[in-house]
C-alpha cells in the first residue's frame, strides 16, 4: 500500500488548518528514521495555547475548582497568618528578656531614659519598641495562649489544606479520565487514512505516552502550583502589612528570581528539545536493530550497528547532562536569590529594630515570610520543566482530537429493503494521493450468492476494492450500492455488521481463543462458537494446546503460529454470520494442506452469500461465478475461469505461469 | 539487583561521586551556617544596637550564600554528568549484550520487551541516580549537619529533634508505605489501558468491519475507570502528605517556642541561640521529609533495574567458539547430521534428528505443514540457533567452530518477515555488501523483478524506505530482500517462504532469472507452492520436525504420502493427471 496524503474531502473540524500544517511538518521532521526524506524541522511549541485549552478542560468540574480554589485561599491565609501570630510569641520572649535585665518598679520611659543616659542610644530605641515591663520576666501565661492560637491556626490550616488537596485530585482525576475517554471516542471518528498516513507507533505514543505524561503533569503541578501562587499572595500581602519597607527589599527578589528562571529555562528547554530528539533517534535506531536483530547478525553488520548505536548515545548522553545541568541551576539560583533576600531582610530588619522602628518578632515574623516567599518560587521554577514537557504532549494530544474526522453517518440512514447482498459499483474512483490515481472509474456488478474473485499482480488495487466496500475509504467519484442503496448513505455500523471480512494480516486481541472467535458476535453461545470452530478447522488444533479454547493469545506468540491464528480470524467471520463475505488472501498463512480443508469450510459458508475473494493461488478460486482480473486500479479481463482462459488474455497468462510447467511436468 | 547493577556500572564514576558528596557537604555545611549568622546578628546586633555588627555580619552571611550557590552548582553538574553517564553505559552495555544474542534469546524476551528494557527502564533507574546525587545525598548530610549545629546553639533543648524527627518519619512513612502498593497497581491499570489502545489501533480494520467500536470503547472505559480508581485513591494519600508534613513542622517550631522560652528566662539561653535553633529544626525536618519521599522511587527503579540486569546476565546460546576452525575449502557445502532443535523445557522437540546434505550448485527445498520446522531448520545454518542434537556443517567444518564473521559472509538470508531498515532503497540494498556499486544494485534488482519499480519511483535507488519497509507494498518488500541478498552474493542462499507475497507470473519470472545467478551456490528454499520448488534438485518434506521424504518431485511423488497430500491440495485431479 503507498503512503497517503492529505485527505481533501473529508469534514474538518475548526483550527484544523493549522494542526494539518503542523502534523505535515511534524511528519516530515518528525520521526528520526524517516531517513533522506525533508530537512529535519525543530518544531517550535505553541506554549499558550495548549496551556490554555488544557486548563480549559478542567470546565465541567467548575463548581469543584471554585471550591478548592476557597478551600486553598483560607488554608493559605491560615498558614500565612502563622509566623505573623509565632512573632507576636517572640515578642514576648524578647520583652521579657529585656524586662528581666531592667530594674524592676521603673516604668518603660524611665528606663529607655537610663539607657539613653548611659550612651546606648539604639538600646533605648528598642526598649521603647518592645512591649517591655521592667523588671518582669517572660509572661508565660500570654506566651501561653498565644501559642495555642497558633497551633489551633495551623491544625485548621493543614485540615483545609488536606480538603483541598484531597477534592482538587479528584477534579485531575476525573478530568484526565475524560481527556482518554475522548480521545477513545476520537479514535473511532477518525479515518481510516488518518492511521495509514502516521506511523503506527507515533499514534500509539500519543495516545499512551503523551497522556501519561499529562496525567503526572496534572497530577503533580496542579496542586502545588495552586498552594504556591497563593502562598505567594498571601505571603507578600502579610509582608506589606508588617512593613512596607522590608516587602519593597524581599519584592526586588521577583523580577530578579523571573528573570534569572526564565534565562535559564529558555536554555534549558533547548537541551530538553534536543534530549527528546536524540531519545527519539536512538529509540529508532535500538527498535531497528532489535526487530531486524538476525538480519543484523547474519550480513555482518552487528559492527556498523554498534558504532551508530554509540554515536546516538552519545549524543543523548550530550543533550541530557546539559537539560539536567542547566534546569539543575535553577534550584540553586533560586536559593542564592532568597538566602541573599534573607540577609537583606535581616540587615534592614536589624537596623529598624535598632531604631525602634519596628519588634524583634516582626522581623522574625517577616524572615520566615521571605523564606515562604522564595520556596514556592523556587518549586514554581522547579515545575516549569514539568510543566513545559505536559504541555508539550497536550499538544500533540490535541492535535489528535483535532485530526479531521471522517464523514459522519447520514442523519436518517438509508436501509436497504432486503439483505440478499447485490453489491455494484458504478463508476467508482479513488486515490490516496492526488496525483496517484489508484482506482480508476472501475464498473462491476456482483449478484446475490456469486463468489466474485479479484486476481492481478500485487500492488494492483485488489485491497483497496474490498476496502471500498467496507467504505474503510471515501470515494473520489462513482458509488458503490449495497442492495442497491448507495452505501455513501448507509450507516456504517449497518453496512458492515452485514459484512464479514477475513485479513491478510491476522489481528486477534489479547484475549482467549474463545473471546476471539466470540468477537465476530458476541451474542453466540458456547455451542455456536464451538460449531464455528469445527467448520473453520479450528478446534482441530485448539484441542492439542493444554488450555484448549482458554489459551490466552498475546503478541509473544503463545504455541499458536501464523496459519493457526488466520483459522481463528476465519472462524469469527464464520460466526458472525454476514450476507456478505471478504476474503482478502484469508489463507496465505495456511500451508496447502490445511488450505484445503479451509477451502471447503469457506464453501459451505459462501454458499448463499455474496463473496469477495482476493487469491494468489489461483487453484483456490476455479469456481467463481465471475473473476475480476485487475491491474493497476482498472479491471482489465472479467468472466468465467473458462471464459477467461478461452479469451488467452491475462488471466491466461497468470494461469499457466502457475500451472501449465507443473502440469506436464506431473504427466 | 538495583544494588548491583549500581555497583557495577557505577565503579568507574566512583571519583566524580566522591566529589559530589564532598561539594554537596560543604554546600550543606555553608546553608548550615546561615542561621547561626543569624542568631550572632540578633543577639549581638539587634539586641544591643550595633549597627556596625549587622552591616559586617550581614557581609559575612551573603559571603557564605555564595560558596553555597558554587558548591551546589558544582554538584549539579557533577551528578549530571554522572548520572547521565551511567544511563548511557548501561544503554550500551544493554545494547552490546543483545546484539550477541541469538534469535532464541530475542524471542524469548521479545523485540518490544528488549526495547523497553534498553530505554525506559534504563532512564527509570538513571533518574534515581541523578536524584541521589542531587538530593538524596544532602538529605543525611543536612541532618547531622544541623543536629550538630544545633547541639552547639543548645544541647538541652536537642530532645525535642528526638521526638519531632520519628513523629515526621512516621507520619509520611505511614502514608508512603500504604502509597507503594496503589503505586503498583496503577502501573498494572496504566498498562492495560495502553495495551487495549494499542490493540484498538492495530486491529482498527478488524474493529470496524466487525462494528465493534461500542464494545471496544465499553471495555476502553472499564479499564480507564479502573485506572481513575486507583489513581485517585493514591492521590488521596498523596493528598495528605503535605498538610501532615506542615502540621508536624509548624506544631514543632511552637514546641521550640514554649520550651524555649522557659530556658531563656531561666538565663540558660539567648534568644537568637531559639530562632537559630528553629531554622535547624525545621531545615532537617525538610531534608528527612525529603528522603523519604525518594523512598516513593526506589520501587519502580528496583523493577526497572532487575528487567536490565535480567537481560545483561543472559548469557547468549550461540557463544563465539574460543579457537576458530578454517575449512580446507569454501565452498558452501552444507550438512545437517541428525541436527535437532528444541526450546529449552518443551516437551516437543521442533526439529529431530534431520540429516540432509546440500552440495554447492544445487537447489533443495523444503516443505511442510505450518509449524512442521522449516524456518527452524533454516536459522540452524547460520546459527540464529544452535542445534541442540547433531550438528550442522558448513564446508565440512560443525557452525559452532567456525568464526561467526567467516560464516556469515558465507550465508545469506531472506526472512519469512523480510524486514527493511529504515534509509533508501540503495542503503538496504548495500547492506550486506556496502562497497556495491549501482550496477550491481539494478543487476540485483532486475533478478528480483524489483527493477520496475524502483525505476518507477521518483528518487529511484535514492527513494527513500520507512523502518520495517512498512512505505513499500508486501510483494515489494520481499523482492527488495532477495535484491539485498544478491548484492551480498553469498556463497549458501536461503529463502523463507520468500515468495509467497508474489503474484504467480512475478513468482515464476523471479525464480527463472534467479537460477543463472545461483548457478555456484548452495541454495536452501522454503515454500508453500508446490509450483515454486517443483524444479529443486531435492525436496526434503518436514512433518512435525521430522523428515518424512527426500527425493526429487517425480520420486516423491510415488513415495511420500505426506508430499502427495500436499500436490493435491494444490493442484485438482484433472491437473495432475
Amino acid at each position: 500500500m503507498t503512503t497517503p496524503s492529505t485527505a481533501p474531502q473529508e469534514q474538518r473540524s475548526d483550527d484544523t488548518g493549522r494542526a494539518a500544517r503542523e502534523m505535515r511538518v511534524a511528519r516530515r521532521g518528525g520521526p528520526p528514521w524517516a531517513g533522506g526524506a525533508g530537512m529535519p524541522v525543530e518544531k517550535s511549541m505553541d506554549f499558550g495555547p495548549s496551556a490554555r485549552r488544557l486548563v480549559g478542560r478542567l470546565a465541567p468540574e467548575r463548581l469543584g475548582v471554585v471550591t478548592v480554589i476557597t478551600l486553598g485561599i483560607i488554608s493559605v491565609a491560615l498558614s500565612v497568618i502563622g509566623p505573623w501570630i509565632l512573632g507576636r510569641a517572640t515578642d514576648v520572649i524578647f520583652a521579657g528578656v529585656i524586662g528581666r535585665q531592667l530594674p524592676a518598679g521603673t516604668s518603660t520611659e524611665e528606663a529607655a531614659a537610663a539607657a539613653r543616659q548611659a550612651g546606648n542610644e539604639t538600646f533605648a530605641n528598642v526598649i521603647e519598641g518592645s512591649d517591655v515591663v521592667p523588671g518582669v520576666g517572660i509572661d508565660f501565661d500570654l506566651l501561653g495562649g498565644v501559642l495555642l492560637a497558633v497551633v489551633a491556626i495551623y491544625v485548621a490550616a493543614s485540615l483545609f489544606g488536606w480538603l483541598q488537596g484531597y477534592l482538587l485530585n479528584g477534579i485531575v482525576q476525573r478530568t484526565i479520565f475524560r481527556l482518554r475517554r475522548d480521545v477513545e471516542d476520537k479514535l473511532n471518528r477518525l479515518p481510516l487514512r488518518y492511521f495509514d498516513r502516521q506511523q503506527r507507533g507515533e499514534v500509539l505514543s500519543r495516545v499512551t505516552n503523551d497522556i501519561d505524561n499529562i496525567s503526572q503533569t496534572l497530577q503533580q503541578t496542579m496542586s502545588q502550583l495552586l498552594i504556591s501562587l497563593l502562598t505567594v499572595v498571601g505571603v507578600l500581602l502579610m509582608m506589606v502589612l508588617i512593613s512596607p519597607l522590608l516587602a519593597l527589599v524581599a519584592l526586588v527578589t521577583i523580577p530578579v528570581s523571573v528573570l534569572v528562571t526564565q534565562q535559564i529555562a529558555k536554555r534549558s528547554q533547548k537541551q530538553f528539545v534536543a534530549q527528546w530528539r536524540h531519545t527519539g533517534s536512538l529509540n529508532g535506531h535500538i527498535e531497528e536493530a532489535f526487530t531486524g536483530h538476525e538480519l543484523v547478525r547474519v550480513f555482518g553488520r552487528r559492527r556498523e550497528v554498534e558504532a551508530g548505536f554509540r554515536e546516538r548515545n552519545e549524543r543523548l548522553f550530550d543533550a541530557s547532562f546539559r537539560a539536567q545541568f542547566i534546569s539543575g541551576i535553577i534550584m540553586p539560583s533560586m536559593m542564592f536569590i532568597g538566602n541573599l533576600n534573607y540577609v537583606l531582610v535581616a540587615v534592614v530588619g536589624g537596623l529598624r529594630v535598632a531604631s525602634g522602628s519596628m519588634s524583634l518578632g516582626d522581623v522574625q515574623a517577616f524572615i520566615q515570610y521571605s523564606r515562604q516567599f522564595t520556596q514556592p518560587l523556587t518549586q514554581a521554577a522547579s515545575m516549569a520543566n514539568l510543566l513545559q514537557s505536559g504541555v508539550a504532549s497536550a499538544e500533540r494530544v490535541f492535535e489528535l482530537l483535532d485530526a479531521d474526522e471522517q464523514v459522519p453517518d447520514p442523519a436518517t440512514p438509508a436501509v436497504p429493503a432486503t439483505r440478499r447482498g447485490r453489491v455494484t459499483f458504478e463508476h467508482v474512483s479513488f486515490r490516496y494521493a492526488p496525483d496517484e490515481p489508484l482506482i480508476d472509474d472501475l464498473s462491476l456488478t456482483a449478484e446475490p450468492g456469486q463468489t466474485v474473485a479479484i486476481v492481478g499482480p500485487t500492488g494492483a488495487g485488489k485491497t483497496t476494492l474490498v476496502n471500498l466496500i467496507m467504505r474503510f475509504y471515501e470515494l473520489d467519484s462513482g458509488r458503490i450500492t449495497l442492495d442497491d442503496v448507495d452505501t455513501a448513505t448507509m450507516d456504517r455500523a449497518t453496512l458492515r455488521s452485514g459484512i464479514g471480512m477475513v485479513l491478510q494480516d491476522t489481528w486477534l486481541f489479547g484475549g482467549t481463543i474463545r473471546e476471539n472467535i466470540r468477537y465476530g458476535n458476541p451474542a453466540a453461545t458456547d455451542e455456536q462458537i464451538l460449531a464455528a470452530a469445527r467448520a473453520t478447522y479450528v478446534d482441530r488444533f485448539v484441542r492439542s494446546l493444554p488450555e484448549g479454547y482458554d489459551t490466552v493469545i498475546d503478541d509473544e506468540g503463545t504455541g499458536v503460529s501464523a496459519g493457526e491464528k488466520q483459522l481463528i480470524t476465519i472462524a469469527r467471520a464464520f460466526l458472525a454470520d454476514p450476507t456478505l463475505l471478504i476474503l482478502d488472501e484469508a489463507t496465505s498463512s495456511v500451508d496447502t494442506r490445511t488450505e484445503v480443508l479451509v477451502q471447503r469450510a469457506m464453501a459451505a459458508l459462501r454458499s448463499d452469500r455474496t463473496s469477495f475473494v482476493i487469491a494468489h493461488r489461483l487453484s483456490t478460486i476455479r469456481d467463481a461465478d465471475l473473476i475480476l482480473v485487475m491491474e493497476s486500479g482498472r479491471i482489465v479481463e472479467q468472466g468465467t475461469h473458462d471464459e477467461l482462459l478461452a479469451a488467452r488474455g491475462a488471466y491466461y497468462n497468470l494461469y499457466s505461469a502457475q500451472f501449465s510447467a507443473a502440469a506436464a511436468e506431473v504427466e | 539487583m538495583l544494588l548491583r547493577l549500581l555497583r557495577e556500572h557505577l565503579r568507574p564514576y566512583s571519583r566524580p561521586l566522591m566529589l559530589v558528596v564532598l561539594l554537596q557537604f560543604l554546600g550543606t555545611m555553608a546553608s548550615l551556617y546561615l542561621p547561626s549568622l543569624n542568631a550572632e546578628i540578633i543577639d549581638r546586633g539587634i539586641a544591643l544596637g550595633d549597627t556596625g555588627y549587622i552591616m559586617s555580619t550581614g557581609g559575612w552571611m551573603l559571603l557564605v550564600t555564595l560558596v553555597q550557590i558554587i558548591c551546589s552548582i558544582a554538584a549539579v553538574y557533577v551528578g549530571a554528568h554522572t548520572a547521565m553517564g551511567f544511563g548511557r553505559d548501561v544503554r550500551g552495555a544493554l545494547f552490546h549484550r543483545v546484539g550477541e544474542f541469538s534469535a532464541r534469546e530475542v524471542n524469548q524476551f521479545g523485540a518490544p520487551s528488549l526495547i523497553t528494557r534498553g530505554t525506559n527502564d534504563v532512564q527509570q533507574v538513571q533518574m534515581l541516580v541523578l536524584l541521589s546525587c542531587t538530593m538524596l545525598v544532602t538529605a543525611p548530610i543536612m541532618c547531622f549537619g544541623g543536629v550538630v549545629m544545633a547541639l552547639q546553639e543548645d544541647v538541652q533543648l536537642s530532645w525535642l529533634m528526638v521526638v519531632c524527627v520519628p513523629v515526621l518519619v512516621i507520619g509520611i512513612g505511614a502514608v508512603i508505605v500504604r502509597m507503594v502498593p496503589g503505586f503498583r497497581s496503577m502501573q498494572t491499570r496504566i498498562d492495560e489501558v495502553n495495551r487495549i489502545l494499542r490493540e484498538q489501533i492495530t486491529g482498527i480494520r478488524v474493529v470496524r468491519a466487525f462494528v465493534r467500536e461500542p464494545e471496544e470503547t465499553a471495555r476502553f472505559d472499564t479499564a480507564n475507570a479502573e485506572l481513575t480508581d486507583v489513581a485517585t485513591r493514591v492521590g488521596r494519600l498523596m493528598a495528605l502528605i503535605f498538610p501532615i508534613v506542615m502540621l508536624v513542622l509548624n506544631v514543632s517550631s511552637v514546641a521550640v517556642l514554649w520550651f524555649g522560652a522557659a530556658r531563656i528566662d531561666a538565663g540558660q539561653m539567648q534568644i537568637g541561640a531559639l530562632t537559630a535553633f528553629l531554622s535547624y529544626l525545621i531545615q532537617i525536618l525538610m531534608a528527612v521529609m525529603m528522603a523519604t519521599f525518594m523512598v516513593i522511587m526506589i520501587p519502580r527503579a528496583a523493577v526497572c533495574a532487575e528487567r536490565i540486569a535480567e537481560v545483561l546476565d543472559t548469557e547468549s546460546s550461540v557463544a563465539p567458539p574460543a579457537r576458530p576452525v578454517v575449512p580446507r575449502e569454501a565452498t558452501g557445502a552444507l550438512e545437517l547430521r541428525r541436527a535437532g532443535f528444541a526450546y529449552p523445557g518443551a516437551a516437543e522437540p521442533v526439529l529431530h534428528d534431520v540429516t540432509v546434505t546440500a552440495a554447492p550448485g544445487t537447489t533443495t527445498a523444503i516443505v511442510g505443514s505450518t509449524g512442521a520446522g522449516k524456518t527452524t531448520l533454516l536459522g540452524l545454518v547460520p546459527r540464529l540457533f544452535d542445534a541442540t542434537s547433531g550438528a550442522v556443517l558448513v564446508d565440512g567444518v560443525d557452525v559452532r567452530e567456525l568464526d561467526p564473521e567467516y560464516l556469515w559472509s558465507r550465508v545469506g538470508i531472506v526472512p519469512q518477515k523480510p524486514y527493511l531498515f529504515s534509509g533508501t532503497v540503495a542503503s538496504n540494498l548495500r547492506y550486506g555488501n556496502p562497497d556495491a556499486t549501482d550496477a550491481q544494485l539494478w543487476a540485483a534488482l532486475e533478478v528480483a523483478q524489483a527493477a520496475d519499480f524502483v525505476r518507477a519511483m521518483p528518487e529511484g535507488l535514492d527513494a527513500p524506505v520507512a523502518q520495517g519497509g512498512t512505505n513499500v507494498s508486501g510483494g515489494q518488500r520481499q523482492r527488495l530482500a532477495i535484491a539485498r541478498v544478491l548484492v551480498r552474493a553469498p556463497q549458501i542462499y536461503l529463502f523463507d517462504d520468500s515468495f509467497s507475497a508474489l503474484d504467480l507470473a512475478t513468482d515464476a519470472r523471479l525464480r527463472a532469472a534467479l537460477r543463472p545467478v545461483t548457478a555456484t551456490a548452495t541454495v536452501l528454499v522454503v515454500a508453500q507452492r508446490v509450483a515454486s520448488i517443483r524444479d529443486a534438485d531435492q525436496i526434503v518434506v518436514l512433518d512435525d520436525g521430522a523428515v518424512v521424504g527426500i527425493g526429487t518431485h517425480d520420486e516423491l511423488l510415488g513415495t511420500c504420502p505426506t508430499y502427495g497430500e500436499i500436490v493435491a491440495s494444490q493442484f485438482s485431479a484433472e491437473e495432475v493427471a
